[in-house]
């Protein structure tokens, strides 16, 4: 395992999602890995893309830049930007392509001369350490747990820019890394479906509605959480919850965690090392589990 | 619709954006619309019809159209297509022309201004840093002008 990567935290997380953050940098050093945002790192370019895809492709290429300059592979914690840089990395294999894309970075003093290798931080975790070597460091163990998992979009798709590494119609890495906590992972219907995320800006109402009916689905499962690897699923589940509740005029009260928290606590990190207590819809059994102890 | 209205070079026009290739081998059987996310709950949006729509070349009716904004990006459609057409390539293709000819959703006005000034979405300021210091995560920088440079014309 190499020691160092580049953390790509995106606009989401250093505002919204510090706690992701935290907890998947703490986890990351239990197994040897240090990763460390790029100062120069800036938005990835997704945002954008309905806008112009020439845009985004600068942008994400931007970013591929400031890691290959640093001589570091991309780990992302959102997955949109890790779709994006992802597919950015693809695209510009293409030897013309990139050459035209040197053009307009040289602007900006930047070069792409090798894409980096970009995955998402919970691929990442499941390629290097896998749900075995979690196991075996487990000193916490969450058998009195279940937990909902919602892959998302980004983290699988589009599959082609992920090199089809997981079926996106049968998705199993995220629930094989809780379960290897002694976790339970329960089913839901309809537990691959999109958060509506990326229509928050355009439509709130649509969006609020999709993500109502995920989170309906959640609670019907009554996990003790729903667990996440994207920071603008966490928008949707987690900040917008009460949104989505007054839409629906139903209680939802489900709680919202991001992977490493969990595995973090299994692991033997505090409640502090993984910022349990940051999100709005709070998880009390695990922090109840777990703050006397520490 | 009168005869006038119709641009049967449509489809070349999205075939040609990076992206919009595949549009041609599209035979309509709409698993793109089954699988969307966004058609289960609301009928604005329909995937196979808006294809359609292209390549009777309602171009007009299309780029007009508020429907065109409401793809969440899920890319179930692109998975599950037995033609290999990615619906969610296509329709940022037709995003991207409506966007040239100046008809941007507002709400991608407003991102690409903030992109252009801050380089991320959202502002990071002195607080935040100070709340990241705090819980022992490094500082970042709170503007990126790069990115201002490299969308300057967009």
């Amino acid at each position: 395992m190499e020691n160092k990567y580049a953390l790509f935290l995106g606009c989401t997380i250093p505002l919204r999602g510090r706690h992701y953050e935290k907890s998947a940098v703490e986890v990351a050093r239990l197994f040897g890995a240090e990763l460390e945002p790029q100062q120069d790192f800036a938005c990835c370019g997704f945002p954008i893309k309905s806008a112009t895809r020439e845009g985004t492709l600068l942008l994400a290429a931007r970013n591929l830049a400031v890691a290959e300059e640093a001589g570091l592979e991309v780990l992302a914690l959102c997955a949109s930007c890790a779709s994006v840089l992802a597919e950015a990395a693809e695209e510009l294999a293409d030897d013309g392509l990139l050459k035209k894309v040197n053009e307009k970075l040289a602007k900006v003093g930047r070069k792409v001369e090798r894409p980096p290798r970009v995955r998402h931080f919970a691929r990442w975790l499941y390629d290097e350490v896998g749900p075995e070597g979690i196991k075996e460091k487990v000193v916490a163990p969450l058998g009195d747990f279940r937990f909902a998992v919602h892959y998302g979009c980004h983290y699988l798709k589009p599959s082609w820019a992920f090199h089809d590494v997981e079926d996106p119609e049968a998705p199993h890495s995220i629930g094989d890394l809780l379960r290897a906590t002694g976790a339970e992972v329960v089913d839901y219907a309809e537990y691959k479906k999109c958060c509506g995320g990326a229509l928050l800006g355009i439509d709130e109402e649509l969006s609020l509605r999709i993500a109502g009916e995920k989170l309906t689905r959640v609670k019907a499962a009554a996990p003790d959480a729903v667990v996440l690897v994207c920071p603008f699923c966490a928008v949707m589940y987690d900040d917008n919850q009460g949104k989505v509740a007054a839409q629906l005029e139903e209680e939802l009260g489900v709680p919202v965690l991001f992977l490493p928290q969990v595995l973090g606590l299994a692991l033997g990190l505090s409640v502090k090392d993984v910022q349990l207590k940051l999100a709005k819809n709070k998880c009390e059994k695990l922090i109840a589990a777990f703050a006397q102890e520490k | 619709m009168t005869i006038s209205k119709i641009d049967p070079n449509f489809k070349y026009e999205v075939a040609a954006e990076p992206g919009g290739e595949e549009i041609k081998y599209c035979f309509a059987c709409g698993t793109c619309t089954a699988a969307c996310p966004v058609r289960a709950i609301d009928e604005r949006y329909n995937p196979r019809k808006i294809i359609r729509m292209i390549l009777l070349g309602l171009r007009e009716r299309v780029l007009d159209a508020d429907f065109i904004w409401l793809c969440s990006t899920c890319y179930s459609c692109e998975e599950r297509c037995p033609q290999g057409v990615s619906f969610a390539e296509i329709i940022t293709a037709v995003k991207n022309i409506a966007a040239r000819e100046g008809k941007l959703h507002p709400a991608y006005v407003t991102q690409l201004e903030l992109l252009k000034k801050f380089g991320r979405l959202y502002e990071l300021e002195e607080f935040d840093n100070k709340k990241r210091a705090k819980m022992g995560l490094p500082e970042l920088k709170t503007t990126c002008d790069e990115v201002g440079k490299l969308l300057g014309d967009q």
